[in-house]
């Protein structure tokens, strides 16, 4: 296949118009089934028991008294998923974190689990298990867990990356760095430096749909699962490898899904719901409930970083430095590295170096939260650059755009940038009206710069033209956010016929060949890709029936605008046909006609944000109120762009909970407090102004349309960029996340003090 | 022979070089080479390494061909939400 | 444990069944009568996702057992549309594009139907503290606003 990539500028027709997504009429009537949306016949009820502790070695798991109980058919613990992951010690701490096998890690942990024909009977049957565990000395802080004297989450664990090799095991996992240039040399150049140590605290998706699947196992090794996903292909993969199944003959659908942001792009219950089923012989259903998702799906790191930026009086950044530690839950990960090659990414910088340390904790597994990792890291490093510009006497978006990388640009990361967006957005925001605002008693303007890699990867995608002309696209990416809309707008686009033609699916593992994830903001950058090279070979298809059915040469058929064109003065008489008017007669001509693609989407462009902000603090309580909220964000090409500007909305409210109120709350015991929406709040309706968006197009060189991924670099920017203006409101640096109340009153009163 | 810039951790592996020199014309081959010269990339080409040529970035198109005086980085496989 | 027998009205339709005497409503409506249009996000009454209008009042169903809802009146989000034309508010939410995910819409549009049957010409404030029961995470509220402004525009003109 002959695929070329790279971006062409055109105008367009479909593209960057705002119509109706193709599944919108189910949302709005109840219509769309979501994970817990869909039921099986004679499917039992799944449940699961978890660990009280946040770390304890299980002695014994006595399940006898629950399978005796009337109505239960299966409980499994950890004996029924036994080890097949062969060495793969990624594939070993999934199975673990499915389901604990010597100890329990965290509060939540999965210890065993039943099936029963009624949730009542499920929940009755739980309170039978008795389990024996040694309770042991835990740690949930990540500068704790980094000491000496912590206990050792894993005594395997010696920390890699570090030069003399260790002698003892350790909570860190691993030490990794970035950078470029000498910063002793650099800080030595630099007549203002800023040094800071801040502290982000542990939050989650919130995505309002709890985990849920339906799994079915069949005695002849047949398996059905449906599950709300991020990913199916890779559920399918990872299930498939944990219970010893082959890949192909376990189907997984995905369901519609509600919400994900990075927490539905790991197993949590699934591979114990088919194990639950492949005891029982029968279909078993399993929702979670919202105290477990706190509990046990995966939330963001809590982090811990110290900052260090050098500048010359003229406003040039000599040195940048960081120490990022993450907390990765118990299980090995690779959160703090993100976080210390994002740190910097936004600035030109001669001389810079992070270092991240991945940190073991007795918190439930840390999993990817929209552009993991980046925000915490920004949030340090923009507080700093607001308080460097401070010092030198500069306005801190002069002092961004005198800094900010460009094309050409050596990354804090490594690799050199091509075309990208942070000046642009800096320039926008620096001429949006919302910073020439008035502002009246205490309030104070942030802003905040934010970057994203964006991802690519394995994409597969199928086009078929039915016989009266109209389209169906089946898609492997699942659809979090509208992509079904813009992927039809991409299809329409490259075949030339109105959107209506065409109807995007997203296809179960068995009907499409492999697809990664939805994750890294790739769906709409991978699976339009894909769609434009599927569409293109679908049209070479229509050609060669057009040639057929003129019975003139394929050479002298182009096409254009939805239509086959004979080329050339002495085809003058033949009108020109249809794509409706070509499928009609594809019965005779060949038979079905159909464009496919397989390939690897690379490429994706880096994105990058500015946001402002301006926010009111009440001196006398530390309440905070959310006066206006602008972003700024390079899309490439925006597709459908409402749902970019809902993306850029969405991100920068998840942004804003987690500045202001959100975070993991553990007691001394190491249980988590606050396991539901009522103590760990998100913002509501009436938490927010309305949010201003700004959507840049700065074509990225390696799509045919000049896509970028959108979905994730909006959150980014907002921790930072409300803590600059919380500090400018409140006159005093704000170092801690979330910015509750109780925070922001102390620092106050800690400064009047001193 | 194309010049190759390793990330930090990964150049510790390499006996602290930041940068190595492979004889190898795509993807495939320079894994290959490295994992022969240096035995501790193994682990990590296994969990997934990214190469960026002239900062594009590629993470499984290991029949990428490296161009000569082409800018190549090392990186680790990244997760994202 | 004996069943209630329990006889109501849902969306104007008269509807008998049985239900333990512990059974939320919404489990109810989702697992006996195949109404899934409300969501359980929480089964604490924090996100709004289960949304009901029982009589003339905005509840949660989680938290209504299914029992008390004998001789009541159930509005769901399936019983807003009339045959194939959708209500306003559904109609605006699509064109504004006031959905992302779409677990949360239900909740919303019941709970928006309740705040405009009381208030037909609410402020950006009213319909912000109106809807803040109902938790969205994906779109920050902003097109849900408007989208609920301009079904009352649509629905005061009509």
């Amino acid at each position: 296949m002959n695929f070329d990539p790279r971006f062409s500028g055109r105008n367009f027709t479909s593209v960057g118009t705002r119509p109706i997504r193709p599944d919108g009429v189910d949302k709005v009537t109840g219509r769309a089934r979501y994970g817990a949306d869909f039921n099986m016949a004679g499917q039992l009820v799944g449940r699961v028991l978890r660990s009280p502790h946040a770390h304890a070695t299980i002695r014994k798991i006595d399940t006898s008294k629950a399978e005796k109980l009337p109505g239960v058919k299966a409980v499994i613990t950890s004996t029924d998923l036994p080890d097949l992951t062969d060495g793969d010690s990624a594939m070993y701490d999934i199975l673990d974190n499915c389901m604990a096998r010597k100890k329990a890690l965290y509060d939540g942990h999965a210890v065993a689990a039943v099936a029963a024909v009624d949730a009542r009977t499920a929940r009755q049957a739980l309170k039978l298990i008795e389990v024996d565990y040694e309770v042991l000395p835990h740690v949930t802080d990540v500068d704790e867990a980094m000491k000496h004297s912590a206990p050792v989450l894993n005594d395997t664990i010696f920390t890699e990356g570090v030069e003399e090799k260790p002698t003892k095991p350790s909570n860190v996992t691993k030490r990794t760095q970035y950078g470029h240039g000498d910063v002793h040399e650099g800080f030595g150049q630099a007549d203002f430096i800023v040094e800071r140590s801040f502290k982000t605290e542990q939050t989650h998706q919130g995505y309002i749909e709890p985990h849920a699947c339906v799994a079915s196992v069949s005695s002849d090794g047949t398996a059905d699962l449906w599950v709300c996903t991020q990913g199916h292909f890779v559920y399918r993969q990872h299930c498939a490898q944990l219970l010893g199944m082959e890949a192909s003959k376990l189907r997984v659908t995905s369901s519609e899904i509600g919400g994900g942001f990075g927490g539905k792009t790991h197993v949590w219950a699934e591979p114990v719901a088919l194990a639950l089923s492949r005891k029982a012989g029968r279909p078993v259903k399993l929702v979670m409930a919202r105290d477990e998702v706190f509990r046990a799906s995966g939330p963001t790191s809590a982090t811990s970083i110290d900052v260090r930026i050098g500048a010359r009086k003229d406003g040039t950044i000599t040195a940048a430095e960081a120490t990022l530690r993450y907390s990765c839950g118990p299980y090995a990960g690779m959160w703090a590295e993100l976080g210390a090659m994002t740190a910097f990414a936004c600035y030109k910088l001669d001389n810079v170096k992070t270092v991240g340390y991945e940190v073991l904790v007795n918190r439930p597994k840390t999993a990817a939260y929209r552009a993991p990792s980046a925000p915490m890291a920004a949030f340090a490093v923009e507080s700093a650059v607001d308080e460097l510009a401070k010092e030198i006497g500069m306005d801190p978006v002069e002092f961004r755009i005198r800094n900010a990388a460009q094309e050409g640009t050596r990354s804090s990361y490594g690799p050199v940038y091509g075309p990208i967006g942070i000046g642009p957005t800096l320039e926008a925001a620096k001429n949006h009206p919302h910073m020439k605002a008035p502002l009246g008693k205490n309030q104070g303007r942030g802003m905040a710069c934010g970057f994203w890699f964006n991802f690519g990867g394995q994409t597969c995608t199928d086009l078929n033209i039915g016989m009266d002309g109209s389209v169906s696209l089946a898609v492997g990416t699942v659809d979090v956010g509208g992509s079904r809309a813009s992927l039809s707008l991409v299809a329409a686009e490259e075949l030339g016929i109105a959107y209506e033609q065409v109807k995007a699916v997203v296809a179960d593992t068995s009907s499409l060949g492999y697809n990664d994830m939805t994750d890294g903001s790739r769906g709409t950058f991978s699976s339009s890709m894909a769609t434009i090279s599927a569409a293109r070979n679908a049209i070479k298809i229509l050609r060669e029936r057009a040639a057929q059915m003129w019975d003139i040469p394929v050479d002298d058929v182009v096409w254009e605008k939805g239509h086959a064109i004979a080329k050339g003065e002495k085809y003058g008489n033949l009108a020109a046909l249809s794509l409706k008017e070509i499928a009609a007669a594809s019965g005779k001509t060949g038979g079905p006609i159909a464009g496919h693609s397989e390939l690897v989407a690379d490429g994706a462009g880096v994105s990058f944000a500015t946001h402002i902000c301006d926010i009111e603090v009440d001196p006398e309580t530390g309440a905070t109120r959310v006066l206006r909220y602008t972003v700024v964000q390079d899309a490439g090409k925006a597709v459908h762009p409402t749902y970019v500007e809902g993306q850029y909305q969405g991100g920068a409210a998840q942004g804003i909970g987690w500045a202001l109120n959100e975070e993991y709350i553990y007691g001394k015991d190491g249980r988590l407090q606050n396991p539901g929406f009522l103590d760990y709040r998100i913002p509501v309706c009436s938490d927010l102004p309305m949010i201003d968006t700004q959507i840049l197009e700065i074509p990225n060189p390696n799509h045919p349309y000049g896509v970028r991924g959108v979905g994730e670099t909006s959150i980014v920017p907002p921790l930072a960029a409300i803590a600059n203006a919380v500090s400018n409101a409140a006159g005093v640096r704000m170092t801690h996340i979330p910015m509750s109340p109780p925070r922001i009153l102390a620092a106050i009163e800690a400064e009047r003090g001193g | 022979m194309v010049e190759v810039t390793l990330w930090g951790s990964l150049g510790a592996v390499a006996g602290g070089k930041s940068k190595v020199e492979i004889e190898a014309k795509d993807i495939r081959e320079l894994f290959r080479k490295l994992a022969e010269q240096y035995p501790g990339f193994e682990p990590y080409i296994d969990r997934g390494i990214a190469v960026a040529i002239d900062g594009v970035i590629y993470r499984d198109t290991w029949s990428k061909e490296l161009p000569q005086g082409a800018e190549i980085f090392l990186l680790p496989r990244l997760a994202g939400g | 444990m004996a069943g209630v027998a329990v006889s109501t009205t849902i969306n104007g339709d008269n509807v008998e069944y049985l239900c333990q005497p512990d059974e939320t409503l919404l489990d109810v409506l989702r697992d006996r009568l195949g109404l899934t249009g409300a969501k359980e996000g929480c089964g604490t009454g924090d996100c709004g996702a289960c949304s009901i209008i029982l009589d003339d009042r905005l509840v949660c169903s989680c938290l209504v057992l299914g029992a008390e809802a004998e001789g009541r009146r159930i509005e769901t989000v399936e019983g807003m549309a009339h045959g194939d034309t959708l209500h306003p508010l559904q109609q605006k939410f699509l064109e504004h594009a006031a959905l992302q995910c779409g677990i949360c819409t239900p909740g919303f549009l019941i709970a928006a139907k309740d705040l405009l049957a009381k208030n037909p010409d609410p402020t950006e404030e009213e319909i912000r503290f109106g809807l803040a029961g109902n938790l969205c995470r994906c779109t920050g509220y902003d097109k849900i606003v408007r989208a609920v402004q301009d079904a009352a525009n649509v629905m005061k003109g009509a």
